[in-house]
């Protein structure tokens, strides 16, 4: 198998969960959209630009509203601004990438990341292909379930409650992937409990504060990573 | 819709360039031939392990654990996850039937 074929093969492997989340989360926004009034190109031209799930749902809120850009950019700051968070961690894996590594960038969603945040086996041959084509295949599988939500999600009646739950287990088992790689914890233990901290004073003390608990939670988790620095290293270096 | 065609374009197009921007500042920051610093070689090491454990986290966010399920087809998914996993290492596999199971519960078991 030349190196192209297996980078092709091992990607799409890897990303078959993520078919099922983003078929299903996609065509949500399809239907979403259309009810709006807008033709499926429409669904299709967003998942082919904005290619962010969270954001794409508050696009059609946008949409329904005036035209005002200012809320356009304030709104996807707020709802993006992770994203900062990812490429940090990402600069040295994606350094040598050359053509693909503005698309690789452009496609750095949660999902994605995750995938990326996994050790790279050592059997690929060409990583920077498996980059780039575990990119393009999730990319591909959110536009059609945008395309398809919008097409023909409203005709059929499937029960699909509980589907997003798939995105939850992916992150679940690279978590529990990524515990066996390492017997420093540290990191993860910090992620989960300065998260879990900031979520529960945020569901106690503010109105709906789980929609807002996401950004102070990277940055609590940033901080204690950057105070902890120097006993984690000594760790990692045992 | 509200917005004309053009101001949807624009809409749509404003939001993939600040999305892109997002995602792409860090790079912008350190990019060229410059030593990356050693406190960015750091957080590349150990971002990725508490990123994950914040979208867990995430994911789980609107779960009622004092009231409705409890959280329930929740907790028995997730303890099928690592079971699952445990014993067969396969992600698909893990992946798959704790999601079927998490559908079952939420659309027979536990219906509110």
């Amino acid at each position: 198998m030349n190196e192209t074929k297996q980078a092709m093969k091992s990607a799409f492997t890897l990303t078959i969960p993520i078919m099922c989340g983003y078929l299903f989360l996609g065509a949500g926004f399809g239907v979403l959209l259309a009810k709006s009034g807008y033709p499926f190109y429409w669904a299709t031209f967003s998942a082919m630009t904005v290619y962010s799930g969270s954001m794409q749902y508050v696009e059609v809120d946008l949409l329904r509203g005036a035209f005002d850009l200012l809320t356009a950019v304030i709104m996807t700051v707020a709802v993006n601004v992770r994203h900062v968070f990812y490429g940090l961690s990402l600069i040295d894996k994606y350094k040598d990438l050359g053509a693909y590594k503005l698309y690789c960038i452009f496609g750095l969603t949660d999902e994605t990341y995750s995938l990326m945040c996994m050790k790279t086996p050592e059997y690929i041959r060409n990583k920077n292909k498996f980059y780039f084509f575990i990119t393009l295949f999730d990319h591909l599988y959110w536009i059609t379930g945008c395309t398809l939500g919008a097409v023909i999600g409203q005709y059929i009646d499937f029960n699909a409650k509980g589907i997003d739950f798939v995105m939850t287990a992916l992150f679940f088992v690279i978590f529990i992937e990524q515990w066996e790689s390492t017997k420093v914890h540290i990191p993860a233990l910090i992620g989960v409990f300065g998260s879990l901290l900031c979520l529960v004073l945020f569901r106690i003390f503010v109105q709906g504060g789980s929609q807002f608990f996401l950004i102070p939670a990277m940055a609590i988790v940033f901080l204690s990573l950057t105070l902890g620095k120097k006993p984690i290293e000594r760790r990692l270096s045992r | 819709m509200t917005q004309n065609i053009w101001q949807s374009i624009v809409t749509i197009l404003v939001i993939a360039v600040v999305t892109l921007f997002l995602r792409g500042f860090p790079f912008l920051l350190f990019s060229g031939s410059r030593p990356v610093p050693k406190f960015i070689t750091y957080m590349g090491k150990v971002l990725p392990f508490a990123i994950i454990g914040i979208l867990i986290v995430y994911c789980l966010k609107d779960v009622n654990v004092t009231g409705g399920s409890y959280g329930l087809p929740e907790l028995i998914s997730l303890t099928a996850v690592l079971i699952l996993h445990k014993l067969k290492h396969n992600i698909l596999i893990s992946v798959g039937v704790g999601t079927l199971l998490y559908m079952l519960l939420v659309q027979l078991v536990f219906v509110y």
